[in-house]
This record gives structure tokens, C-alpha cells and sequence, in this order.
């Protein structure tokens, strides 16, 4: 039997990846951009092309993913990074470059841009991180906020009569013909982190091997902009977010599914 | 015996390490806060640690560094 004290008989089962800075993550407690953070980062580094990425921050709150991911990065005006990553992409097809957006950034002020981006059929992956809500900006609602969830702007909850229901970004981008990879997963327990990270490295593989268009949409989690605790929105995005926004690959290789 | 390492002054007190554990061995130490103004989780049972590393795995800040040994 092994002493066990012995250093030298030691193992690192899990540590920070080396594809995140130093720099401390300034997303608020329990909230899950920092785990899609690492999930991205351990990826790029897994795939060994950490060297060659190059990121496109939104506006939200995760504006600052530039002074988190050990790579080179870009931050973009709001909604706009794929147009951002389509200009680098074009001109250094060698590099890895993607983006990393909030539903208030993709699914708002961005639609056009994300749309495009993959009606182009643009070789880069985007990680779309949908919370149900402007987070930065003070818990607004967003095109993504459930019907009767409260925010700030919706204090009775979502009306549907005047403001509609949640758009499916996933569904709607598995419509365009020059997608390739659309699915949609979540970072509420450790089982679906797993899956959301093996979307997330199909997604850059895709890119890595010329095939065109991902984009991964996870489910987060927003425990201040939602009023509960980490762990009881983590039980939201189970009980309440997945039965709407249903789990699944939307797309594959360009073919619906 | 396998080792959970804190990395104190990153945590945030969000506790979602506490819940998942499935040996129910991390708790926050509630005597103490850091200097972000949270009370750090600590494990309590480090000889119950199984090293499974799902605390670190759902630890959005990247604070926790498992070791089995």
C-alpha cells in the first residue's frame, strides 16, 4: 500500500486550467458564466490550440472574459462579436476564434449579426450563454425570460399578452441552411457540465476541422438577477428553464435533427 | 489521504461545492469571513474524501484543486 504521505505517490485529480489568467473571475457568487468559462478554457487547452485562440468578449457580464481567458481576445460593441470574429476568422484562418455571448447580447441587440454570421456559414464557434435575464445591467428582462418570471422591468412577472413568449435561439438557428452544429445544453449539475463540455469541444472541433458554423446555447444560471439562492437556481434551470428551452442537439454536420 | 485544497480568498461563499458533495464533507466556516466578505468553505472530513473532485468540477471560480494521494 502506498505511504500517504508520500508526495511523490500524489496525483492532481482537478485543478485550474492553465487556459484561465490569475485574474479573479468578477461574475457574482454561484453564477455559472464561470463555469462555462473554465469549460472553454480546459477545452482550448485539451485541444492544444490555447496559443492560436483568439476571443471576442460581449457587453454583459461577462464584457471582461478578455482578463479571464489566457488567450488573445477582442471586445466587441453589443451583439456585434460575430461580426467581429467573422472579420478575424477571414483574415487568419489559422487561428481558433470565438465567441462568447448573453442572451441579452445574441438573442437582443445582436440578432442580426448572430443570424448572419451563420447564414454565412462563417467557420468560427460561438458560446452562447442564455440566463433568462440582463444580468450587468440590473436583472432586466430579456427576450429569453420566461413567461411570469419577475425582473426588474417585469415585477409582476413576463406577460405574454404584451410582450410574447421566450425566443428559441437554438430551434431558430437550426433553420439555416448553412449551419452546421446547433445545440443546446446545460451548467446546472456536474453530470450536464460534462455534456456541456463535450458540445463545447464538438463545437470547436467543428472549427478546427474546417466544418463551419457552432454554436453551443447553455442554460445558466442568474442567482442575484433571479432573487434565489446558487443552489436553488440551479434547481430552477432544471425544473422551470430545461422543460421550455428543451436540451438537445438542434443540429449536426448541417442536417436537422 | 486524499486533499481538497481551497483556494480561500477566491471563494464567494456561493456553496454550490457544499451541495453537490456527495459525502457531505465541505461546509462554509462560518468563524471566519475572507476579504471578498464571504465565509470560505472548508472541508471538515478530509479522511471521508473520496477525491471524486464533483466540488471542484461545479466550482465556478476555479478555487478548488483536488489532490488523491
Amino acid at each position: 500500500m502506498p505511504n500517504p504521505n508520500n508526495e511523490a505517490t500524489r496525483r492532481v485529480v482537478y485543478e485550474k486550467s492553465r487556459g484561465l489568467t490569475d485574474t479573479p473571475l468578477t461574475y457574482c457568487p454561484g453564477c455559472t458564466h464561470g463555469t462555462i468559462n473554465k469549460l472553454i478554457a480546459e477545452t482550448l487547452v485539451e485541444l492544444d490550440v490555447l496559443e492560436k485562440s483568439i476571443a471576442i468578449a460581449p457587453v454583459g457580464c461577462s464584457v471582461l472574459a478578455y482578463e479571464f481567458f489566457n488567450c488573445d481576445a477582442i471586445q466587441a460593441a453589443h451583439g456585434r462579436a460575430p461580426a467581429v470574429a467573422t472579420g478575424i476568422k477571414r483574415a487568419e484562418p489559422s487561428k481558433v476564434v470565438f465567441t462568447y455571448q448573453g442572451d441579452g447580447d445574441l438573442a437582443s441587440i445582436g440578432t442580426a449579426e448572430i443570424i448572419h454570421a451563420a447564414h454565412r456559414g462563417e467557420n468560427i464557434t460561438v458560446i452562447f450563454v442564455n440566463n433568462a435575464i440582463y444580468g450587468m445591467t440590473g436583472g432586466q428582462m430579456a427576450p429569453t425570460t420566461l413567461v411570469d418570471q419577475k425582473t426588474s422591468t417585469s415585477p409582476f412577472g413576463r406577460a405574454e399578452a404584451t410582450t410574447g413568449k421566450p425566443i428559441l435561439v437554438s430551434e431558430m438557428m437550426a433553420t439555416i441552411p448553412s449551419a452546421t452544429y446547433i445545440e443546446r445544453v446545460s451548467a446546472h449539475d456536474v453530470p450536464h457540465i460534462t455534456k456541456t463540455k463535450r458540445a463545447i469541444k464538438k463545437a470547436f472541433e467543428n472549427q478546427i476541422n474546417g466544418k463551419g458554423f457552432s454554436m453551443v446555447e447553455v442554460l445558466a444560471g442568474c442567482p442575484v438577477g433571479w432573487n434565489l439562492s446558487p443552489v436553488d437556481s440551479m434547481k430552477f434551470i432544471a425544473e422551470t428553464m430545461i422543460p421550455y428551452f428543451p436540451l438537445g442537439v438542434y443540429k449536426d454536420e448541417g442536417v436537422a435533427v | 489521504m486524499n486533499k481538497v485544497i481551497f483556494d480561500e480568498a477566491g471563494c464567494k461563499g456561493c456553496v454550490l461545492c457544499v451541495d453537490v458533495c456527495p459525502k457531505k464533507i465541505l461546509a462554509p466556516d462560518k468563524s471566519r469571513v475572507n476579504a471578498k466578505g464571504y465565509n470560505p468553505v472548508v472541508c471538515n472530513n478530509m479522511a471521508d474524501c473520496t477525491a471524486c473532485a464533483i466540488c471542484a468540477k461545479i466550482c465556478p471560480d476555479s478555487i478548488i484543486t483536488v489532490e488523491r494521494g
